[in-house]
């Protein structure tokens, strides 16, 4: 389990985080939802130690994270994977090798074993056979499902996502979304992703906290989303006029 | 603030040494790589070298003759003054300010994709301390390949004067190789090793350092290749006359 404790950041003047506390529980989907500028890149940064916070704390299993010295904070980063919203898969590298990269930097392993568990975690992620192929030459759900691959090649106990969905079509989305969804639940990871795609709240929103200029606004399932009477979550659901009449006929 | 740049610059630059020189995470991830850059650096460059070198030699040969117009000076004089113009600053100097250009610019815009499509927080994020990894190899890849890439031009920069001496008459082939061999000071190699492993540095560190802080998009991936080459060429030429006030 993750916790958020209070924690605040501010970027000169601009006060990006404004005290957010929330409780993200393993085998979980956490979502972060919220407009641009909400805050959620800058808290899952905050997060994963790409920006310290300010002040408050940042808790993995009730250890301290914010409080950690760098060495501490490597030993849990590598229990952390991540996707990011490009996938950051490495140029100079094929699938087989940035899939294995963690593997290669951290492991004790034979080749043969990481091999295996590449294979294993490919297979996973549904790209049996792409091992010699370049990031250059796969889509871009691909190149999503590579990152996925990486981010859990190490076994990790937390998995970010960062928009996962971003720039991908509607069906592709949607398996993405589902290969977290099954990954999560099969090895009890504490998935935290940051998305405004509705699709995802939806289909696999098992907890969403909801960010409204830097501070939590409001905290539910993905079904709970639309039928909260939360005004400034009602206006981020349904902002086009074509959705809100959807919600007026459907929830009154 | 304009003192403050300069000395926050400096600050920046001397911490990002401080996190490349540290405990590898895994000895052999890093060898690889160190000797991955040394191929793209040295074999990368060694064609664009031979024909800079070979150009700057016989240009060199037939500018000198063209000057020495005095009867008095024998003409076996072009060819050391070819010899030790080539390992005192021409494969040096010239040279390291067109490998600031090449290999520079190359370091400062693969690093600022790296910064830009977050690979570089993907290093972070696995507990790869991204400085060593990335930027200890390019510097230890410089330091190898550069001086290397300095003695072929010193070779080929002599092969260039002495491939006129066939085809004009300005210096024959004898006595070309006589003034080759007269009056040679070994010290002059050393002082052009220092040379280049000092300049082999300023390029790699300064490259990394522009590379590695990129922010922004593509125009400023741009923008830190540039400033990599500028600066980079600046401190060549700084360190140079230092370098030769203070050896020589």
């Amino acid at each position: 389990m993750i916790e958020l404790q209070n924690i605040k950041k501010k970027f000169g003047e601009n006060d990006v985080l404004k005290g957010i506390s929330a409780k993200f529980e393993a085998g979980k989907t956490n979502l972060i939802i919220g407009t641009s500028g909400s805050g959620k890149t800058v808290t899952i940064k905050c997060m994963v130690g790409l920006f310290e916070v300010d002040s408050g704390a940042i808790l993995y299993d009730g250890r301290n994270f914010s409080t950690m010295t760098l060495a501490e904070r490597k030993s849990i980063r590598k229990e952390i994977g991540m996707l990011f919203q490009g996938g950051a898969l490495f140029d100079s590298l094929n699938i087989e090798q940035n899939v294995m990269f963690p593997l290669n930097m951290f492991s004790t392993m034979t080749k043969k074993e990481k091999l295996d568990r590449v294979n294993f975690c490919l297979d996973r992620v549904n790209l049996t056979g792409k091992n010699k192929l370049s990031p250059s030459e796969i889509s871009g759900g691909m190149k999503k499902r590579v990152g996925i691959a990486r981010a859990i090649v190490m076994n990790p106990k937390y998995l970010f996502c960062d928009e996962p969905n971003s720039g991908l079509d509607p069906q592709t989305s949607l398996v993405v979304d589902q290969l977290i969804k099954e990954i999560t639940e099969e090895f009890k990871i504490t998935t935290i992703i940051n998305t405004h795609d509705m699709n995802s709240v939806l289909e696999i929103g098992d907890h969403v906290v909801f960010l409204w200029k830097g501070l939590k606004n409001w905290e539910g399932s993905g079904k709970e989303v639309f039928t909260a009477t939360n005004p400034e979550l009602d206006e981020f659901i349904f902002a086009s006029k074509f959705l809100k009449e959807i919600k007026s006929r459907n929830f009154g | 603030m304009l003192l403050f740049q300069p000395l926050y610059h400096f600050g920046r630059y001397c911490l990002m040494l401080k996190g490349a020189f540290s405990k590898p995470e895994n000895a052999g991830m890093y060898w690889k790589e160190t000797i991955r850059q040394m191929v793209s650096m040295g074999i990368g460059s060694l064609g664009i070298v031979c024909v800079i070198s070979f150009f700057l030699g016989a240009v060199t040969t037939v500018q000198t003759a063209y000057q020495l117009v005095s009867p008095l000076v024998p003409l076996y004089v072009i060819a050391s003054i070819v010899r030790d113009s080539a390992i005192l600053e021409l494969s040096v100097s010239v040279l390291c300010l067109v490998l600031a250009g090449k290999i520079g610019s190359n370091l400062a815009s693969e690093l600022g994709t790296m910064r830009i499509s977050e690979q570089i927080d993907a290093l972070e994020i696995m507990g790869v301390n991204s400085k060593a990894y990335l930027i200890l190899p390019k510097i230890l890849g410089a330091l190898v390949a550069i001086p290397a890439l300095v003695i072929i031009s010193c070779a080929v920069t002599i092969l260039g004067g002495y491939t006129v001496s066939f085809f004009t008459s300005v210096i024959t082939p004898e006595q070309y190789l006589y003034g080759l061999h007269d009056k040679f000071v070994g010290f002059n190699v050393t002082f052009c090793l220092i040379k280049a492993f000092t300049f082999a540095f300023i390029i790699s560190s300064i490259s990394c350092y522009y590379g590695y802080f990129t922010e922004g998009g593509a125009f400023e991936i741009g923008n830190s290749s540039t400033k990599a080459v500028v600066w980079s060429c600046i401190f060549i030429l700084v360190s140079d006359y230092v370098l030769a006030q203070l050896i020589l």
